[in-house]
C-alpha cells in the first residue's frame, strides 16, 4: 500500500499517534506491574526463603558445629526443588544433592544462576537453579539452591506478552491512524475541491454530504447553507449591476449621440439644445443614482437619528393635500378614508416618500381601462398591532406572478417604457418597510392593484 | 421637469428683471474647478465673489470682511465645512449660510442645518438652483420678519389676516395656497425652483417624479390672474417661477 505522506500530517493521525502512546504506556504500567507482582515476587521469596535457610545453617554450625549442618542438609534435600551442596575444605562433598560445584573460585556471599539437568534419559531437560553461596569458617563451602525453571518461564511469558502487546497496539495504532485519516482526509479533499471550485466560480457548487449526519456533515450543511445565501446575493447582486449598467448605457448612448450630431452641425440653435437635452438626460441619470443610493441606505438599515413617532393620519393628509390637485388635473380622484390616531415610528420624509412613490405608480399605471382616469382611495387604518396603509386603484393592477419581481431594482413591467421611471420606485418602497419594521404587500382589487403596507403601531399616542 | 406655458414669457436666468442685488459672497471650497464655474456664473449674475480654499482660509476670510452669504463646502481640508460654521455662529456671525455636500442623506442635511446652516444643497446641483438659492438667503436680510404686509406689484397679502387683495380685489386662497404664494411674494423680483417650493412650502426633502408643484403653481396662477390682463406669476424657463416685485 502506497501511503500518502498528506496521511501523516492530518490531524487524525497525529490524535491517533497520541493514543498508541498513551495506550502502548499502559500497556506496559499494567504488564509491568502484573511482573513485578508474579514473577519477580516470587523470584524475591525464593531468595528469600534461600536466605533464611543459610541463616539457619549458620546457626547451627554456631551451636553443633558441621555436624549440625550436614544433618539439617541431609533432612532438607529429600523434600522439593531445593539444592544443597556442603564442601569441605579439600572440595570433597560433605552433604547435599548437588555433585559437583558450578564453578571454582566463588566467592562469599555470592548470589548467582547455573543450569542443572533434571530427569533421565530423553526426558532430561536443562533448569535454572537460583543459588547462594557462603563461605563457613574460612573452611567450608555451602551453596543452597532453587530450581527456578517455573518462576522464569512464568516471567518469559508475562515478557512475551508485553511485547507481543505492544507491537500488536502499534500495528493497530498505526493502521487504524492511516484508516481514520485516510476517511477525514477524503472527507476534508471533497470539501477542499468543493471550495475550489466555488472559488473558480462555480457558484452553485455544494460540500459534499454522506448523509450520515456526523459532525462533518453538520458542518458540510452549515456551509452549504451559507453558500446558498451568498449564491442569491451575488445573484442580487449580478441583477442589479447588470440592471444598472443596462439602464445606464441606454441614456449614456443617446446623450453620446445627440451630443455628436450637434458637434457635427455649426448651428447654434442645435448647440443649445444639444446642452439643454444633456442637462436633462444627466439630471435623470442623478435620480436614478440617487434612488440606488437612498435603497443602499434603507438597505443597509442604518438606525436613522430621524426616526420619530408620527400620526400617518397626518402623514397621508398632507401627501394626498399635495397629489389630489394632481389626479383632478387629469380627470381622476383622490378618495382619502383615515382613522384619527395613527402612531407609528418612523421618518417623515421616507414616509411621504413611500407613498410619494406609490401615488406616482399609481398616476403612470393606475388608470381604469374603460375611462383612463385613476380614481385612487388611500386609506389608514390600525389592524392589531400594526397601523395598514392601502392605495387601490382600479387599473389593470399586476399580475400575480409579477408581484415579487416588481419589487426588484430596475424591473418595469411595461416593456415598451414609455412612461417616464426608473423602475427604482416599488424598490425603495420595499426597502424602507423593511427598515422600518414593516412590510409590503401587493394585492388584487378585481380589476385593479391594492399596495397594503403595514408598520408596526406605536403603543403610545401621539 | 420642463413645462413649457406658451402663453406666459420665458425668461432665461440672464435676463430676470429685478436681481440689483450685487452681494458680496464668500466661497469656501477646496475643489479649484468646481469654485472656479461657480464663481463664474455668481460675477455673470453681478455680485461680488471671493474664494477661500480651506477651512481655516474660509474661517478668517469670514471673520475679517463682511459678507452677505457664505458658500461653504461640507467638506473642506483643515477644517471641516460644518466646524467652520459652528465657530462663526458661536463668535456670533448671523450671515446666512449656504452648505454644498455629496452627501444627500436627509441625516446628513439636518446636521448641516443643526451646525448653523440656513440651507442645503446636495451635489450635483443646478447652478440656476444654487442661485436662486443664494439670492433667496441674501433677500431674508433685506425683509423684516416682522412686517405683517408683503406686496408685490398690485398684490398685497396681509400676514396676520391671512388675506390675500390684487388692485383691491380679494382672492379667496387654500391655506397651502397662501402659504406658496408667501414664499413666492417674498422672494419677489428672484426665481424659485420647484425644489426650493417643494421643501419650504411642504417640507418635503425628496424628488417627486411628477409634476407636482406646476399643477399647484398653475392653480394659483389661475386664482391670483383671473380677471387681470397682466399676469403676475411667471414660469422661467428651465429654471422655476418668479413673482414680479415692481
Amino acid at each position: 500500500m502506497l501511503v500518502n505522506p498528506k496521511l501523516f500530517k492530518t490531524s487524525s493521525f497525529r490524535l491517533s499517534a497520541i493514543y498508541f502512546l498513551f495506550f502502548a504506556f499502559s500497556t506496559a504500567a499494567l504488564l509491568g506491574y502484573v511482573y513485578y507482582n508474579t514473577s519477580g515476587l516470587l523470584e524475591r521469596q525464593t531468595e528469600d526463603t534461600i536466605r533464611a535457610e543459610v541463616l539457619g545453617m549458620a546457626d547451627q554450625y554456631r551451636e553443633r558445629g558441621i555436624g549440625g549442618v550436614m544433618e539439617v542438609i541431609t533432612r532438607r534435600m529429600t523434600d522439593g526443588d531445593s539444592i544443597y551442596r556442603l564442601q569441605g575444605p579439600d572440595g570433597q562433598l560433605l552433604a547435599g544433592n548437588l555433585p559437583i560445584m558450578p564453578g571454582t573460585n566463588l566467592s562469599d556471599q555470592l548470589w548467582f544462576d547455573f543450569p542443572i539437568s533434571v530427569g533421565k534419559g530423553a526426558a532430561t531437560s536443562q533448569h535454572t537453579v537460583r543459588a547462594y553461596h557462603v563461605e563457613l569458617a574460612g573452611e567450608y563451602e555451602l551453596l543452597v539452591g532453587h530450581d527456578v525453571q517455573d518462576i522464569r518461564k512464568f516471567g518469559d511469558i508475562i515478557r512475551t506478552a508485553l511485547y507481543w502487546a505492544l507491537g500488536f497496539s502499534f500495528v493497530m495504532g498505526l493502521t487504524g491512524g492511516l484508516f481514520m485519516s485516510r476517511n477525514f482526509l477524503r472527507r476534508i479533499d471533497g470539501i477542499t475541491e468543493a471550495s475550489h471550485g466555488i472559488m473558480a466560480g462555480e457558484l452553485s457548487g455544494r460540500m459534499p454530504v454522506t448523509g450520515s449526519g456526523d459532525e462533518m456533515d453538520r458542518l458540510s450543511g452549515s456551509l452549504n447553507e451559507m453558500l446558498s445565501q451568498i449564491e442569491r446575493l451575488m445573484q442580487g447582486m449580478r441583477e442589479v449591476s447588470t440592471n444598472v449598467a443596462h439602464d445606464m448605457r441606454s441614456p449614456l448612448t443617446r446623450l453620446r449621440a445627440r451630443v455628436e450630431a450637434a458637434l457635427r452641425s455649426s448651428d447654434k440653435k442645435e448647440y443649445e439644445e444639444a446642452l439643454q437635452s444633456t442637462i436633462t438626460e444627466c439630471d435623470s441619470l442623478l435620480k436614478t443614482f440617487n434612488a440606488l443610493l437612498s435603497i443602499a441606505q434603507a438597505e443597509a438599515g442604518q438606525t436613522r437619528t430621524d426616526l420619530e413617532v408620527l400620526n400617518v393620519h397626518e402623514i397621508l393628509q398632507d401627501v394626498a393635500e399635495l397629489y389630489g390637485p394632481v389626479l383632478e388635473d387629469e380627470g381622476g380622484t383622490l378618495t382619502l378614508e383615515l382613522e384619527p390616531e395613527l402612531p407609528v415610528k418612523a421618518s417623515r420624509q421616507l414616509l411621504a416618500q413611500v407613498v410619494n412613490n406609490l401615488i406616482d405608480n399609481a398616476l403612470k399605471y393606475g388608470a381604469d381601462e374603460k375611462t383612463g382616469k385613476v380614481d385612487l382611495v388611500v386609506s389608514g387604518r390600525r389592524n392589531g398591532n400594526w397601523v395598514e396603509i392601502s392605495l387601490i386603484d382600479h387599473g389593470p393592477g399586476i399580475a400575480e406572478a409579477d408581484r415579487d419581481r416588481v419589487l426588484q431594482r430596475f424591473v418595469r413591467l411595461d416593456n415598451s417604457r414609455t412612461k417616464p421611471g426608473n423602475g427604482l420606485g416599488l424598490a425603495l418602497v420595499a426597502s424602507v418597510m423593511t427598515m422600518l419594521g414593516g412590510n409590503l404587500e401587493l394585492k388584487d382589487n378585481n380589476p385593479g392593484l391594492g399596495v397594503v403596507l403595514r408598520l408596526p403601531s406605536h403603543t403610545t399616542v401621539v | 421637469m420642463q413645462s413649457q406655458n406658451p402663453t406666459w414669457p420665458e425668461l432665461t436666468t440672464a435676463t430676470v428683471p429685478g436681481t440689483p442685488l450685487n452681494m458680496r459672497i464668500l466661497v469656501i471650497e477646496d475643489d479649484r474647478d468646481a469654485a472656479s464655474w461657480l464663481i463664474k456664473g455668481l460675477k455673470e449674475s453681478n455680485h461680488i465673489v471671493d474664494l477661500a480654499g480651506d477651512g481655516e482660509e474660509g474661517l478668517n476670510m469670514a471673520t475679517n470682511a463682511t459678507y452677505d452669504v457664505l458658500i461653504v463646502d461640507r467638506m473642506l481640508p483643515l477644517l471641516d465645512g460644518l466646524s467652520v460654521i459652528s465657530k462663526l455662529r458661536a463668535g456670533g456671525m448671523k450671515t446666512p449660510v449656504l452648505i454644498l455636500s455629496a452627501l444627500s442623506d436627509v441625516d446628513e442635511r439636518v446636521k448641516g442645518l443643526r451646525a448653523g446652516g440656513d440651507d442645503y444643497l446636495a451635489k450635483p446641483y443646478a447652478f440656476s438652483e444654487l442661485l436662486a438659492r443664494v439670492e433667496g438667503l441674501g433677500l431674508r436680510k433685506l425683509l423684516d420678519p416682522k412686517e405683517a404686509k408683503l406686496r408685490a406689484m398690485d398684490l398685497e397679502l396681509d400676514l396676520m389676516s391671512r388675506t390675500v387683495t390684487r388692485g383691491g380685489k380679494p382672492i379667496t386662497l387654500q391655506p397651502r395656497e397662501f402659504k406658496l404664494l408667501e414664499y413666492l411674494v417674498r422672494n419677489a423680483g428672484h426665481i424659485v425652483t420647484r425644489t426650493m417650493l417643494l421643501e419650504n412650502v411642504w417640507d418635503y426633502h425628496f424628488d417627486p417624479q411628477t409634476n407636482v408643484i406646476d399643477v399647484h403653481v398653475s392653480r394659483l396662477r389661475s386664482k391670483l390672474d383671473k380677471g387681470f390682463a397682466e399676469p403676475l406669476l411667471q414660469t422661467v424657463r428651465g429654471a422655476g417661477y418668479m413673482i414680479r416685485a415692481r
